[in-house]
């Protein structure tokens, strides 16, 4: 048996294990591992989430019982301070000697820190370790401002986390631009915009003279003679590989410090390999994990005899969110290869910049920076790195092709050998294998067996796509089932309910599905019930998801939320007064939504029935924020006060709203009136929008904010309001047929075939000729509408349920609120 | 005190105390609700689908929130378990375990049902 001795428990030394217990059987190699650190490896990538909630264990990679599962033996808080060759053993500071037959060294870097005057002064900190943040958080308690040394990549990671530590944050960079290496002006421009925009100040430029204060940091001075106060430095001006150990051990050192390798991952010792970032390839260290995830591959490999694969350098490429910023930078993205040519898109409204650099001869992708907007990033990647031919308009790989189809194909164009998964090293070729000739037919099976999409998880879109597009090409079509328990997709189980008049999830189950069901279909089908039969949703209480179980939204601490509906954002000030009363009464924390209603928060489980009736008897009804259904109409002020307005923007809102009102939908809807073209009802950014002309309304549909803002696109021009509403009926009834679960007007749209044309045809100019049926159906819906809540108040049997305890009539203990501005909030979580 | 440190997973052969807790007709079909017992908040489920009641800790162990009695049930595999209504973390309910995740595995308790009262087993 072989020993290894592994020096250095960070993530690059913990994959080495992974990997090589994977390749190789127990009674092949003996593993002991030396970590400095007192913890086990942890995920260093993702160490500004300690800030948020401060658990090692959700960050280390795994559990020390891992360790003891594998047979490696692992030994922290040691450090070797020695290396004998010759007799072939390590010693620790404590004097112990390890014998081995090879050795790694994965001893990472240290933060490298500037010599600058006063560096050793009070509130001076490095961001590496979990003990470094540890002090930091504690120093942060008493104090306001902080400021990051170094504008790259982890000092803005380390920015995000002053702020979440509630401290006034700076960022100082001694370059004209954030993350110099990788983003050009105008991308570092729009990052610094976004950045700042945020709360964080932003220094470029600034070369630190000396640091101040007496004991303790109070300020920085910097060249050009001014100055910037702060209680707290966090230096992040890169990495210094710890390569202490070569000197004595007679190893030779790269040009840039870390042990020099060649392609096998050797140093000058045979015997002795080096990875991660302590180790220099060709004078390279590498920063990232990737890379030293893929020298812990190669060595895996080396030892077990394997030695097809060496390493050849890695690509810098990365893709982040910054701080909630979406950042790209992949290949040569400054576009430094000779006659480059770059193509770049900003649009400063919304705060994107993308840039791709195309080869002299237009044929071949460079590189590119993108930023605000990443989602092109592994196809772009994917293209560069493949060598892969451009598109006829190339602008068309970061502007989308404006016209239709194109670009869909880029998974089946990509080449086998095309990696996927940069974490786990898997190909596109490994994947399709597993899907063709394993027989591998579900993605979380693919996921499974060949771990693509388990580490970052950047690619999982990507492995989705791959396995629709292959098992497309075998001739069998991704059916989008809902889950275990019904092999039918949304739109069948529609037609199902309806045809056989379906009315319990029980009865559906029972007919047509297996098991007993789960959070993902019994939602879906409780909402299709609603579509179709409009039915109390309380007679079946216990398929709702719980904000519709309870008429009201749940919130941190477990207390709900009420809305009451106000059609159009018209309320009189009886109803305002009404309003304010019963939360005065409930001790209710109240605050405006974007929907122009007012959302009355921190209320009792059982406080519920009792807010409810006396909202009714104010003249109130449910606002229905709780469910997948129509929201609200928000409406601009209109033609009767507002000097600009064409139409009455209000009554037609309110009329709309009341006519949608309690309609269940696959998402929630939330439609808009403006009055005139100045929009100042945002109608385009919603499900449905009336915009109103010189003659009539046009009409747009399938917008949204969120995640992914979208606008509305017209569906019809000039038209009287109640051909309007004529089209809206046709338009909702036939979204709530086809939609896949849980997807808005916007993402539906997308995916159908034909895309708004279509839906002209089919709305506008009844090309089905379902039109009938389907203002049929919505008026068999507007006719059962009922306020659930006022039901639910009136049905003993459903209230039974509204108490926390069942045998006891005393609140939730566990409910605590706190003061804050003359009202409540809820303790925060923890965990 | 730690809140999750009050719950204990008891087996049938350690209930010292069966506690009555309610009438079976409050329970909901396929749904839960919480009990009070001493200091502890127990979700009990009447799972009628299956014909069975299970019983674990209110307190969904991810943020600490007593709240897994208005979760919703079903199962996985043959596996009976319960969502949280928060971040839709599933339990099995036949041992606690977290299915879709790393989160600390719930406590359960026995449960049994006479005369249309349900009992909920305790070691203490």
């Amino acid at each position: 048996m072989k020993k290894i001795v592994v020096i250095g428990n960070g993530m690059v030394g913990y994959k080495f294990c992974e990997k090589l217990r994977a390749k190789a059987s127990n009674e092949e190699f003996e593993i002991i591992v030396y970590g400095e650190e007192p913890i086990p490896a942890y995920d260093r990538v993702h160490l500004s989430e300690y800030f948020l909630e401060q658990s090692e264990k959700k960050l280390l990679m795994a559990p020390k019982a891992w360790y003891a599962e594998q047979n490696i033996t692992l030994k922290t808080g040691l450090l070797i301070t020695d290396i004998n060759r010759v007799d072939k053993y390590v010693i620790t500071h404590k004097g112990h000697q390890e014998s081995y037959d090879t050795l790694i060294l994965a001893t990472g870097s240290r933060p490298m820190v500037p010599p600058i005057k006063g560096v050793d002064k009070k509130g001076v900190f490095v961001y590496r370790t979990i003990e470094d943040l540890d002090q930091i958080i504690a120093y942060a308690k008493n104090i306001k401002h902080g400021t990051i040394l170094g504008g790259g990549l982890l000092g803005l990671e380390a920015g995000k986390a002053l702020l979440d530590l509630n401290l006034k944050a700076a960022v100082v960079e001694f370059a004209p631009k954030l993350m110099p290496r990788q983003l050009d002006d105008q991308g570092s421009e729009m990052l610094k915009r976004k950045i700042e925009a945020l709360g964080i100040e932003i220094l470029l430029s600034k070369n630190t003279a000396q640091l101040e204060g007496k004991n303790a940091l109070a300020g920085l001075t910097f060249t050009d003679g001014t100055h910037l106060v702060t209680d707290m430095l966090v230096i992040s001006c890169g990495i210094i590989a710890r390569d202490e150990l070569a000197e004595k051990a007679g190893l030779i050192k790269g040009s840039r410090g870390g042990f020099a390798v060649n392609d096998q991952l050797q140093t000058n010792d045979p015997n002795i390999f080096a990875i991660g970032e302590a180790a220099s390839y060709q004078g390279m260290i590498y920063g990232l994990v990737a890379p030293g995830y893929d020298m812990a591959e190669v060595v895996a490999n080396q030892l077990i005899e394997n030695r097809e694969k060496v390493f050849s350098g890695a690509d810098m490429s990365t893709k982040l969110k910054l701080i909630g910023v979406d950042v790209g930078s992949f290949g040569d993205a400054l576009g430094l290869t000779e006659g480059s040519i770059p193509i770049a898109f900003e649009d400063r409204n919304t705060g994107i910049y993308k840039r791709i650099n195309i080869s002299s001869d237009r044929k071949k992708l460079l590189g590119g920076v993108l930023v605000g907007d990443a989602s092109d990033y592994s196809m772009l990647l994917q293209i560069c790195q493949n060598n892969m031919a451009l598109p006829p308009n190339p602008e068309d790989l970061i502007l989308g092709a404006r016209g239709s189809g194109a670009g869909a194909n880029a998974m089946t164009d990509l080449p086998d050998n095309a990696q996927i998964c940069s974490c786990e090293d898997v190909s596109k070729g490994t994947l399709v294998d597993a899907i063709k000739k394993d027989g591998v037919t579900d993605l979380k099976e693919l996921r499974t067996c060949t771990k693509a999409g388990t580490g970052c998880g950047a690619c999982s879109p990507m492995v989705a796509d791959i396995f629709a597009a292959t098992l497309k090409s075998m001739g069998q079509t991704v059916r989008k089932t809902i889950c275990f328990h019904f092999d039918y997709t949304r739109q069948e189980l529609y037609s199902l309910i309806k045809v056989k008049e379906i009315k319990t999830y029980n009865d559906l189950l029972n007919s047509h599905g297996t098991g007993d069901g789960c959070e993902t279909c019994k939602p879906l089908v409780a909402s299709l019930l609603a579509s179709i039969w409009n039915d109390q949703i309380l007679k079946q209480a216990a398929i709702q998801d719980t904000n519709d179980r309870f008429l009201a939204n749940i919130q941190k601490g477990g207390s709900y939320s009420v809305v009451p509906r106000i059609p159009g954002g018209e309320i009189t000030p009886d109803k305002l007064i009404a309003i304010g009363s019963v939360a005065k009464k409930y001790d209710l924390y109240t605050k405006i939504t974007g929907g122009q209603r007012i959302d009355l928060f921190g209320a009792k489980i059982n406080d519920l029935p009792k807010i409810w009736r006396e909202l009714i008897d104010a003249g109130f009804e449910s606002g229905h924020a709780y469910g997948k259904s129509l929201r609200t109409v928000k409406s601009c002020v209109g033609s009767t006060w507002c000097r600009y307005g064409l139409h009455d923007s209000v009554s037609y809102a309110i009329e709309i709203e009341s006519r949608y009102k309690g309609l269940r939908s696959p998402h929630k809807l939330k439609g808009g009136v403006s009055g005139c073209r100045r929009e100042c009802a945002e109608a385009r950014g919603k499900d449905f929008g009336l915009i109103a002309t010189e003659i009539g309304y046009n009409l747009y549909v399938c917008g949204n904010g969120g995640t992914n803002p979208q606008h509305a696109q017209l569906l019809a021009g000039d038209v009287d309001e109640k051909t309007a509403i004529k089209y809206l009926d046709r338009f909702l009834m036939f979204y709530i047929r086809t939609a896949e679960p849980l997807n808005r007007t916007a993402v539906w749209l997308n995916k159908l075939e034909g895309g708004i044309d279509y839906l002209k045809e089919v709305v506008v100019n009844d090309s089905l000729e379902i039109g009938e049926e389907l203002e049929k159906d919505m008026q068999a819906l507007i006719a059962t509408y009922h306020c659930e809540w006022k039901e639910a108040i009136n049905n003993e049997k459903m209230m039974q349920n509204f108490q926390h305890f069942a045998n006891d009539t005393k609140d939730d203990p566990s409910l605590k609120f706190e003061p804050m501005r003359e009202m409540k909030k809820p303790v925060n979580w923890t965990s | 005190m730690n809140e999750k440190l009050r719950y204990k997973t008891v087996l049938i052969e350690e209930v010292a105390h069966w506690h009555s807790a309610c009438s079976i007709d409050i329970f909901p079909e396929d749904g839960g609700l919480c009990i009070r017992y001493k200091e502890l908040q127990i979700a009990v489920f009447n799972f009628s689908r299956r014909k069975e009641w299970y019983a674990t800790q209110n307190l969904c162990p991810h943020k600490n929130q007593m709240i897994l009695s208005r979760g919703m049930i079903g199962s996985e595999g043959d596996t009976p378990k319960v969502a949280c209504p928060f971040h839709k973390n599933t339990f099995s309910l036949k041992n606690g375990e977290n299915l879709n995740g790393n989160q600390c595995a719930l406590a359960t308790y026995p449960v049994k049902v006479e005369n249309d009262i349900v009992f909920v087993g305790f070691a203490e």
